[in-house]
């Protein structure tokens, strides 16, 4: 008997491959890196597969990898799978062609997802899957959970007969993460599937010794394209073979599917040809249409490669007159996209009779919304006689007019499906509650239920949406949620900001999360939402679920309250019946964390329904609290029209002309998004305070600011703002102000932490202290617009080696959507803060590229001059090389302005030629010198007005010095990018790394990278990472001539200072490679600090520096800045969960590892020490 | 030399026994100190409030900030299952049954009544030869009375061995108003042994950096004062086995505690301090002071020198602490 299950796509696919697969290579990339997790996780838990054996899962360094490890596992006779997408699916594709030439079977499967062009997007697209339509792979597309389930069986077992590699591929994130209730196949059901035999055919064709062949010969012109034609019967078969598949797999489970499934009208005439989840829509749509008598239809394309002519056009209703093919991807400059190019050609070929009007358009590019309202567009399209051709649906484009116009408000969502809205506060718990009463519901009765989610782009402090659909049919409804009978919103500080009550029905359910009592909450609503609560006739139930929860021991997490609420007033399940079963939910997920856990949530149910209330709503609006503005008054235009309408959560609307055309936005935005996120703030105290500095350079938001300025300046000052007499002693008569930015902080808490400054008779009292940020906001608001205000002190007066004068130079990196307290972005901050005017900044692909680029806002600022960081994004594996070609092209610049200079130093004069072609530029002030001789430069080349004088005025800016920044995490700088990270270290330009090193990969969630230290759990080391760390540094070292250091800011932040200071200032190649604590370690955020202090004092991270300098000065190059080991690893490995949680679920394991790691402490020390104390010679040992 | 003794009805062959410490975390541990002639080992307490913490935190941390960014809707992989709560403690204590032939006790500190109870029970189940109540608190509500702790304590003790069939010792703090009404009703509520006397960790002041350090700090052998008047005092007035415990570093420590009527000695700080190999040491001190008394068995010695045996009763009560401050050297 088939299981019922609700699950999301990518463990419904990853189910299926596991079982039916040997080998599995894996990398992450969103939105499939959940399928690899699974399956390493399942393989750490020694779970088998179909032929009993626990097949074996590796990761590697890159999808390339991942592609050539398949390859190799093929060649073998091994059944092999990898997960992948977008750029992922990119990287692949070499394999690809090879893989399909030598007709070996294999699937990938992917969660499809668009791919960077004017800018990266980890959403859902079919654009990476059709980037590999020539590769010869065949190409499968399922529609849903269930679809992607039960292709990832039909596929395997027509790979293997037709000798060809599939693709199976779903709607990334639409799919993957859709939750939804499915049949499960039975491992009986898939043995009836897969046909032994070609198991063992596949395992035949292997390359072995005992049976010597070659493989991968170079062919020449004159056999090369005969042996390229050999493979076409396989093709031709392969169609066949696929429907073969697919109607065993029916007479096994009942569900029958076809390579080109039709659904409408018998007499259609309009007909929608679609792939993927899309399909799902147009289908219901349909279903809805021809009840009302509409002659329409959808042709589901669901084999995509090998394209099968005769069937796709025997698919077609006869009768259809126009066809509208929708492609989920762009291809520009082409006749059209793929698939209607498909369809045109095949309709050609086999189409019997007179030939319909084909159309093709674009729709859901990002996983854009695609409605029953598009699809209705479309169909009505379609009536015209001369519709229009390579259309799009979904946006309003109003530059190349090619959108169709929609009823935003045509819906067909059933009666009989309840359907609910939660705005959660990111981490609160509301998704995973919501994942939770989505199981409950669809395990506990007959009902079917969805769930889809969305998420914010920061990560911090962001919103979640879950929307849920329950009802007694399958629910085939990929899209969200516009009418819904139950709103609830967790956050109640939302209701300023976005309209929460958009999609509530009149006579439906708003649940308010509130610290307000039944007596005062309808006092403290927004106009608007009173006004909506009365014209809908909504009822209003409230709760205060953040003291409920609390009270139960789980402060912040308020996620069983509210599903406890969302249960007992939708009425659902009966009320017992509810209850017991979320219990009995709770019992089981918690059970293996243990009882306490167990407790605190029975508690937090228990506690809730006697606080949960509902209010009588006035029919009276009497409020006058107004919807926030998304950004302030008066911030420039682009900003309040283009990124204001994207923070309010209106960026659907924006038209194509709003758009920047080349992905090229304006710097310094994130200070107009005012989050508000911190429930509390620190404050300063002047008298405690002993200025040295450490809170600003800690503060990973840039929220505290130093200003040291004349008196003078403090004219108009509001009466709250604090000020005192600078410290420093080469500051004497300048005042000295710290200010909070109230509004950006989130509220972290590690400058508290880090503050050294304690009231000498409660030393419990700091200078800084954390209070609560309401009350504190409007005033600190103001005090920190006037602060703004002051005077930035000369940076000649600022002695950058020393901490406490350094910090106040201004940050260019500032209010990043960062995690809070994030590590890595002090050290960026400081970059900027020493650098950032003359600095070019090229990002690999991951957090650092998220919190520094993602819309609507960026960090990346610039200063009173106008100057900053110029910050850019290739991919995850090039960055060394991105950065490496902007040198490149940087030095060449130069180079030819030099030339020019002096070409025409007749023309500029002999006194500013010197100047511009010999300015020492290795301080600030040279530089700044030198700006001031290329100002002249360009009055005098305005005058000049010959084509040479033009071409070096277009250059002149080259003169002036430019840092190379390359940054990236160890993601990138020990796997992906290292080859040619390495490429550029080798190269002794003048480039400087930063390698922010969580020793994960952080943005995807914490997969294991070389970095990743022995003994930790990560994903794909879910039973403990069993080798040790690389040594990048030491690596780097070999090449004598490049830079190193290894920094951990919270254990010597003046030996951080100082690396950077002199990586920046070396004349060649430098490399920092920074301790970056993270979410990802599982720690307690605010005091990270200590984290890294431990992890110096244990040996675990060693601080050095390597001067190539020193070596010419015949000094040894390598300093230590550690002491030896003084406390035991234990004590640092017991402060973090990624290594506490191998000895709560492996502790034997860990008792082995953690002695290894001890290992490697010891003997890594003594290897350093040598090498430090080695005795040096003229630059060489001795 | 007879070295056999009995405590909580189990037969020993040395009254040396290891006294619940980190050396108990490995069986590798155990083992050595059966091999070097240790008569018992209690394992390291159970602490429930550690335990739950440990489930608290790991929860937190592997929920904290999920579920909130796309990419990353989680940070940490879910492991099958988890070696948490009492797990692990069971497990070692079956494997210590599994690896040894001297007597196994178990050490727990609960936080409610009815935890006490389930833990003591599932140690039980696991094999334990006999299981020590680690009664350590610090009372510190205003309100809280002294009887009302005392009746607490009592509480637990009777509710334990009421729900146990393997002997329950209490190892208990000296800080009752009247430790011998005390052992009295603790023997009343079941309990067949006293473990005297639980050691607290005081914090310490960390001068330069101005914080509250938490210190551990081995007892020294002027440590053994406290349990050895103890002991003599309750010895035979209270019918209940004693083990002394704080402050055992030599044989002549062991003599003293076993004159006074001590079934058994404990010993962790000087383990700690020079290592598994010392109790051989305090052995060979032990059984040399015996020749050299011309005892020939450790149960001719137990009580022989208790304040019911003793010349001079009165020397282990308040005069004789008087009397030794007036008599001190002044220099």
């Amino acid at each position: 008997m088939a299981e019922w299950m609700t699950l999301d796509g990518n463990e419904a696919v990853a189910r299926v491959a596991y079982k039916l697969s040997e080998v599995i290579a894996i990398y992450p990339i969103t939105p499939s890196s959940a399928m690899g997790e699974w399956s390493d996780e399942w393989a750490s838990a020694s779970q088998l597969n179909l032929w009993g054996t626990v097949p074996r899962v590796v990761e590697m360094q890159s999808e390339a990898g991942a592609a050539g490890a398949v390859h190799g596992a093929l060649q073998m006779g091994a059944l092999t799978t990898t997960f992948t997408a977008s750029q992922g699916l990119l990287l692949m594709i070499p394999n690809m062609y090879k893989i399909a030439g030598e007709l070996t079977p294999a699937v990938f499967h992917v969660a499809a997802r668009s791919l960077a062009a004017q800018g990266l997007s980890i959403f859902g697209d079919h654009s990476d899957v059709m980037a590999t339509r020539a590769t010869g792979w065949g190409l499968l597309s399922s529609v849903s959970v269930q679809e992607a389930h039960d292709f990832a069986l039909i596929t395997q077992a027509a790979s293997l007969k037709a000798r060809l590699p599939f693709i199976h591929f779903f709607d990334g994130f639409r799919t993957s993460h859709e939750v939804n209730k499915i049949q499960l196949l039975t491992e009986d059901d898939m043995r009836a599937v897969m046909d032994e035999d070609m198991v063992r055919a596949h395992r035949q064709r292997a390359l072995s010794p005992e049976r010597p062949t070659i493989r991968g010969t170079a062919q020449n012109p004159d056999v090369y394209f005969q042996a390229r034609e050999t493979v076409n019967p396989f093709y031709a078969a392969c169609p066949d073979i696929v429907q073969a598949a697919m109607d065993t797999f029916a007479s096994v489970t009942g569900r029958q599917y076809h390579l080109y499934d039709y659904e409408g009208a018998p007499d259609a005439e309009r007909v929608i040809v679609i792939m993927g989840s899309g399909a799902e829509t147009v289908h219901e749509t349909v279903n809805y249409l021809t009840a009302q008598g509409e002659r329409v239809g959808v042709l589901k394309v669901r084999l995509y490669r090998p394209f099968d002519v005769e069937r796709f056009a025997a698919a077609l209703p006869a009768t259809v007159k126009a066809i509208a093919v929708l492609d989920r991807t762009k291809e520009p400059g082409s006749v059209g996209e793929p698939m209607y190019g498909d369809a045109i050609t095949a309709l050609h070929e086999a189409w019997q009779g007179v030939m319909p009007v084909i159309i093709g358009g674009r729709y859901g590019l990002s996983s854009k919304e695609f409605t029953p309202a598009h699809v209705k567009a479309v169909f009505d399209h379609l009536t015209q006689a001369k519709p229009k051709n390579h259309f799009t649906v979904g946006i309003n484009d109003d530059v190349s007019h090619t959108s169709l116009d929609y009823d935003a408000d045509f819906s067909i969502e059933g009666a009989d499906v309840i359907r609910a809205v939660f705005y959660g506060l990111g981490a609160d718990g509301t998704v995973g509650a919501n994942k939770n009463s989505i199981k409950i519901i669809g395990e506990n009765t007959d009902n079917h239920a969805q769930g889809y989610f969305v998420y914010d782009s920061k990560k911090s402090g962001s919103m979640t949406i879950s929307h849920l659909r329950f009802g007694p049919n399958p629910i085939r409804a990929p899209y969200l949620i516009s009418q819904a009978n139950f709103t609830a919103c967790h956050q109640e500080n939302f209701l300023e900001r976005y309209d929460m009550l958009a999609e509530a029905i009149p006579g439906s359910v708003f649940l308010l999360n509130t610290r307000s009592s039944v007596d005062t909450v309808w006092g403290d609503l927004p106009r608007s939402v009173q006004e909506q609560l009365i014209a809908k006739r909504l009822r209003l139930f409230i709760i205060d679920a953040h003291t409920v929860a609390k009270d139960s021991g789980m402060a912040g997490r308020i996620n069983i309250v509210m599903q406890v609420c969302f249960f007992a007033i939708s009425g659902v399940l009966p009320g017992d019946e509810a209850i017991k079963a979320i219990k009995k939910t709770i019992e089981k997920t918690y059970a293996k964390k243990g009882e306490a856990v167990i407790a605190m949530n029975l508690k937090a149910v228990d506690n809730t329904l006697e606080n949960l209330f509902e209010v009588t709503v006035p029919q009276t609006v009497t409020s006058s609290i107004p919807m926030m503005l998304p950004v302030p008054a008066g911030a420039p235009a682009f900003v309040c029209d283009v990124l204001g309408t994207m923070i309010a959560r209106r960026g659907d609307s924006l038209p194509v002309s709003a758009m920047p055309i080349d992905g090229v936005y304006p710097s310094g935005t994130t200070q107009y998004e005012k989050r508000n996120l911190a429930e509390e703030i620190p404050v300063w105290d002047p008298d405690i305070c002993i200025q040295c500095g450490k809170c600003a350079m800690v503060c990973p938001h840039a929220v505290i600011r130093i200003k040291a300025y004349e008196p003078a300046a403090l004219v108009g000052a509001p009466e709250t703002f604090k000020s005192t007499p600078a410290r420093d002693t080469e500051w004497q008569g300048l005042s000295y102000s710290i200010q909070v930015a109230p509004e950006d902080c989130t509220g972290c808490g590690i400058c508290v932490d880090v503050c050294p400054a304690k009231n000498k008779s409660a030393l419990n009292q700091k200078a800084l202290m954390m209070n609560p940020q309401p009350p504190l906001r409007e005033q600190e608001r103001v005090n920190w617009e006037y602060f703004l205000t002051l005077p930035e002190l000369d940076r000649n007066l600022i002695k950058p080696t020393s901490i406490r004068q350094q910090q106040v130079q201004q940050p260019l990196f500032e209010f990043s959507g960062a995690c809070s307290g994030c590590g890595e972005t002090p050290y960026i901050k400081l970059l900027t803060q020493l650098f950032g005017d003359h600095s070019v900044i090229a990002n690999a692909t991951g957090c650092s590229s998220i919190y520094g680029g993602n819309l609507p806002t960026t960090p990346y600022t610039y200063n009173a001059e106008g100057r900053g960081p110029a910050w850019a994004n290739s991919l995850f594996e090039d960055n060394a090389e991105f950065g490496f070609g902007m040198r490149v092209a940087l030095d060449k610049q130069a180079e030819e302005a030099r030339e020019q200079v002096h070409r025409l130093a007749g023309d500029i004069g002999s006194e500013l030629t010197e100047l511009l072609l010999n300015t020492d530029q290795r301080d600030e002030a040279g530089i700044y010198t030198q700006r001031e001789n290329v100002a002249a430069l360009k009055l005098r080349l305005a005058d000049i007005n010959t084509p040479a004088a033009l071409r070096l005025l277009s250059q002149a800016d080259s003169l002036i010095k430019r840092d190379v920044w390359i940054v990236g995490g160890d993601g990138w700088a020990y796997d992906i990018g290292f080859g040619g990270l390495d490429h550029v270290l080798a190269s002794g330009r003048n480039v400087n790394v930063l390698v922010l090193d969580t020793e994960v990969y952080s943005n995807t969630g914490g997969q294991m990278s070389k970095s990743t230290p022995r003994g930790a759990v990560a994903k794909f080391a879910a039973g403990g990472k069993r080798a040790g760390k690389k040594d990048l540094g030491l690596m780097a070292m070999t090449y004598g001539n490049v830079y190193v250091a290894r920094v951990a800011l919270g254990a010597k932040d003046e030996q951080t200072l100082r690396a950077f200071i002199e990586a920046e200032a070396y004349d060649g190649p430098s490399l920092i490679i920074a301790y970056s604590h993270c979410i990802a370690h599982g720690i307690n955020m605010t005091t990270a600090l200590r984290n890294h202090k431990a992890a110096v004092e244990s040996g675990q991270w060693l601080l050095y520096r390597y001067n190539p300098e020193r070596a010419e000065r015949g000094e040894n190059p390598l300093m230590l800045d550690s002491r030896p080991p003084k406390i035991p690893l234990k004590d640092y490995l017991h402060m973090e969960n990624r290594f506490k949680m191998l000895e709560l679920s492996a502790p034997e394991t860990a008792a082995t590892l953690f002695a290894e790691a001890q290992d490697d402490v010891n003997n890594r020390w003594a290897y350093y020490e040598y090498l430090a104390n080695r005795p040096f010679n003229g630059g060489k040992p001795s | 030399m007879n070295l056999q003794t009995e405590y909580l009805g189990l037969k020993l062959r040395s009254p040396l026994v290891a006294s619940a410490s980190p050396l108990s975390e490995k069986i590798d541990n155990i083992k050595r100190l059966e091999d070097v002639g240790a008569g018992a080992v209690v394992l390291y307490s159970l602490f429930e409030e550690q335990l739950r913490r440990e489930q608290l935190a790991l929860h937190h941390h592997t929920t904290f900030g999920t579920e909130s960014y796309a990419e990353a809707l989680s940070y940490f992989p879910e492991p099958d299952e988890y070696h948490t709560g009492s797990r692990g403690y069971l497990d070692l204590i079956r494997k210590a049954k599994q690896s040894v032939d001297i007597p196994i006790i178990a050490s727990l500190n609960g936080t409610t009544l009815g935890s006490w109870e389930k833990f003591a029970q599932q140690i039980q189940a696991a094999g334990a030869d006999a299981l020590e109540l680690n009664l350590y608190s610090i009372p510190t509500d205003l309100d809280t009375h002294g009887w009302e702790v005392e009746q607490t304590d009592v509480d637990i003790v009777r509710t334990v061995c009421e729900s146990l069939t393997i002997p329950v010792a209490v190892k208990l703090s000296p800080f009752f108003s009247n430790m011998a009404n005390m052992a009295k009703r603790f023997k009343e509520a079941g309990a067949k042994g006293l473990v005297l006397f639980n050691r607290f960790y005081q914090p310490d002041i960390d001068l330069e950096a101005l914080e509250v350090r938490p210190n551990v700090l081995l007892s020294t052998p002027q440590s053994l004062r406290l349990p050895l008047r103890w002991i003599a005092i309750l010895y035979k007035r209270v019918e209940i086995d004693f083990a002394g415990t704080s402050g055992v570093h030599t044989g002549e420590d062991a003599a003293k505690l076993l004159l006074v009527g001590a079934n058994v000695t404990m010993m962790a700080s000087a383990l700690l301090r020079n290592g598994i190999d010392h109790l051989r040491i305090v052995e060979h001190g032990l059984t040399d002071w015996m020749e050299r008394h011309e005892y020939e068995s450790v149960a001719q010695m137990r009580g022989a020198l208790s304040q019911i045996h003793s010349e001079s009763p009165a020397a282990f009560e308040r005069a004789q602490y008087i009397k030794a401050i007036m008599n001190y050297p002044m220099g």
